[in-house]
């Protein structure tokens, strides 16, 4: 990696490779994809916090099940309310979840993973036994153990796929921490007299960040994948906070009545993963092209 | 018996104590009294107190948790709190239908896979690498239990060619429950189909890159000779390391895809108890999925040294 390793180096020099970053970005296709539909995600989730077409709470079982109109651009569902109004809320609800359940997992695992490169031993051996432990319990099954002693609900979730999001990182940060720990700049750091708390802070962390972020967005469409089960499933977001895993579970008794109200969510979802990792996969490229060229 | 097999094998027992451990401490110990759950909070002191003792539940936490793991040793896992039944008939009965379901999916699961990504790693960077590995993509970003409703929509609601859910049991013979089993498994492959295609894709390149490929080929073999006999089986370790991964995937996976379909299985069971405050029967069925995905991931490591003896030696 050739980025300049310490803060003090000018912001001239910083700056230079940034635009060469969004040169580079512009010009390739999964990236710009990618970041087009996280975006429209992201922009309907913010959207629906100022403005729905209608409001996606009020039930008006006289306009229940409308096809598709000038009102009701995608009609409405069984108990009538606004399908578009429900997608923009559901994208709140999703992103929510989504952030809060990836910032667990990363800042948890993260950290277990830096201190476990930094320590090495039987401090590195135990949380890596702990955090394969871990991947024994798919979000689904941690979910159900919570929802059956606290009840279901959007905690539930959150925790559940926060859960299942540390040991992923753990991994991922020991792996390349580990790497930058055998670099002679490490080594140079050390003989200058650093302790190993400030070589990970200084050394470490700022070298395996763009590994994280890409890491990271990976995730966070791993963890639209696991709330949107999880909701479908009851565990999840309670009504009546729309969600899109809710709305296919509703929509799924009405399937040879309203089929497209089946439709909308689950391509909703789609879109957001399909984004997030398509996104993931063009930082991936454009922070590391060593790591482009391995694959 | 090998030092490494020793090691892999205590590692093994380890994690199933381990697991049974919080499975036991979320499950029984956490909640509280389970008698004063089933019977409510305006329940007698008296009758919760009969229902305690019939339980079991008296007993102080160490003796239960033993009780449960010599239970687990002989087969007996205490009866259900709602039905009064053995809590291991009520999983048999479902694992007839899970198991079933689980290998289904995984064998379309590692065909889909094998023949994309082979095919894709062949004809690199050609028109249908492309297109493959495009659908890939679009495979990845499904949720399981959507692509499943989809197919319900064109298969039952379209075509009226299967039906929407339920299943047919084996008692009529093997047809009638395979082909209630066939969308749910087919959901449930396509989806990790994808990601094992893309790993299958790139573990295959990679090896071809090797020297010995080229080795193989300077002695004049040919290139289908030198994919099938010499990368074929050195590309699997990272394809069998995802397998393992997504067998948990797999687990969690029909847990969801039974109540898309409406089918009596592990799934249901644990939902129903879940309604039920049948924590007896959480416990023993999250534990079981837990063991099952420990278990798999434990053959998967023992088989890699089956396939590459050089890791057996690593690992010493």
């Amino acid at each position: 990696m050739s980025a300049p390793l310490t803060a003090s180096a000018g912001t001239a020099a910083i700056a230079r490779p940034v635009t060469g970053f969004w040169r580079r970005a512009l010009r390739h296709r999964s990236f710009v994809l990618g970041s087009v539909l996280s975006l429209f995600v992201l922009g309907a989730a913010l959207l629906s916090l100022v403005w729905t077409p209608w409001s996606a709470y009020d039930i008006d079982v006289a306009s229940k099940l409308h096809p598709p109109s000038a009102s009701h651009w995608l009609g409405t569902d069984v108990l009538g309310r606004d399908i578009v109004s429900l997608l923009l809320v559901g994208a709140r609800s999703t992103i929510m979840v989504g952030v809060i359940a990836v910032g667990i997992g990363l800042s948890f695992g993260v950290g277990l993973g830096l201190v476990a490169a930094a320590r090495k031993g039987w401090t590195e051996e135990l949380i890596m036994r702990m955090s394969d432990f871990t991947f024994a319990f798919p979000a689904v099954l941690s979910a159900i153990m919570l929802a059956a002693v606290a009840g279901p609900g959007m905690v539930t979730s959150i925790t559940a796929i926060g859960i299942f999001q540390i040991p992923t990182f753990v991994r991922v940060t020991r792996g390349s921490a580990n790497a930058i720990w055998a670099r002679e700049f490490v080594l140079a750091a050390r003989a200058a007299g650093k302790g190993s708390f400030r070589i990970t802070i200084e050394h470490v962390l700022p070298n395996i960040l763009s590994i994280l972020i890409v890491q990271a967005t990976i995730q966070f469409a791993l963890a639209i994948l696991a709330e949107a089960a999880l909701s479908y499933l009851g565990l999840g977001t309670q009504p009546p906070q729309p969600s899109w895993g809710r709305m296919l579970n509703d929509a799924q008794t009405l399937l040879f009545q309203s089929p497209m109200l089946a439709v909308y969510p689950g391509a909703a979802i789609a879109i957001a993963v399909l984004g997030l990792n398509l996104l993931g996969d063009g930082l991936r490229d454009l922070l590391d092209p060593r790591l482009a060229r391995e694959r | 018996m090998s030092v490494f097999f020793l090691r892999r094998i205590l590692t093994l027992v380890a994690t199933l104590v381990a697991a049974s451990l919080i499975i036991f401490l979320v499950l029984d110990a956490l909640p509280g009294n389970a008698a004063q759950m089933l019977m409510g909070a305006d329940a007698s002191p008296d009758a919760v107190h009969a229902l305690t003792v019939k339980l079991g539940l008296d007993q102080p936490l160490t003796v239960r948790y033993l009780l449960w793991i010599r239970g687990m040793a002989v087969g007996d896992l205490g009866n259900s709190y709602v039905y009064g039944t053995p809590v291991a008939g009520l999983i048999a009965e479902r694992l007839v239908l899970t198991i079933p379901l689980a290998i289904m999916s995984m064998l379309i699961t590692v065909v889909l896979a094998l023949a994309a990504g082979i095919y894709t790693a062949a004809n690199h960077n050609k028109l249908g690498d492309v297109g493959v590995m495009s659908l890939t993509q679009i495979g990845i970003a499904l949720p399981n239990f959507w692509f499943a409703i989809l197919l319900i929509l064109l298969f039952s609601v379209k075509l009226q060619l299967l039906s929407a859910g339920g299943f047919a049991g084996w008692d009529d013979g093997i047809w009638p429950g395979i082909r209630s089993l066939l969308l749910p498994a087919i959901s449930l492959a396509v989806v990790q189909a994808a990601i094992l295609a893309r790993v299958t894709r790139s573990a295959v390149l990679e090896v071809l890159r090797e020297d010995f490929v080229r080795t193989a080929r300077a002695k004049g073999l040919g290139k289908r000779e030198v994919l099938w006999r010499h990368v074929l089986r050195n590309a699997m370790i990272p394809v069998m390391t995802v397998m393992g991964l997504q067998f948990a995937n797999l687990l969690a996976g029909t847990i969801v895809i039974e109540n898309v379909f409406y089918l009596p299985g592990l799934g249901r069971l644990i939902f129903q108890s879940i309604a039920n405050r049948d924590l007896i029967v959480v416990r023993n069925c999250v534990m079981l999925l837990a063991a099952m995905v420990v278990i798999v991931n434990f053959v998967v490591d023992v088989l890699y040294a089956f396939i590459d003896p050089r890791i057996k030696v690593a690992n010493l």
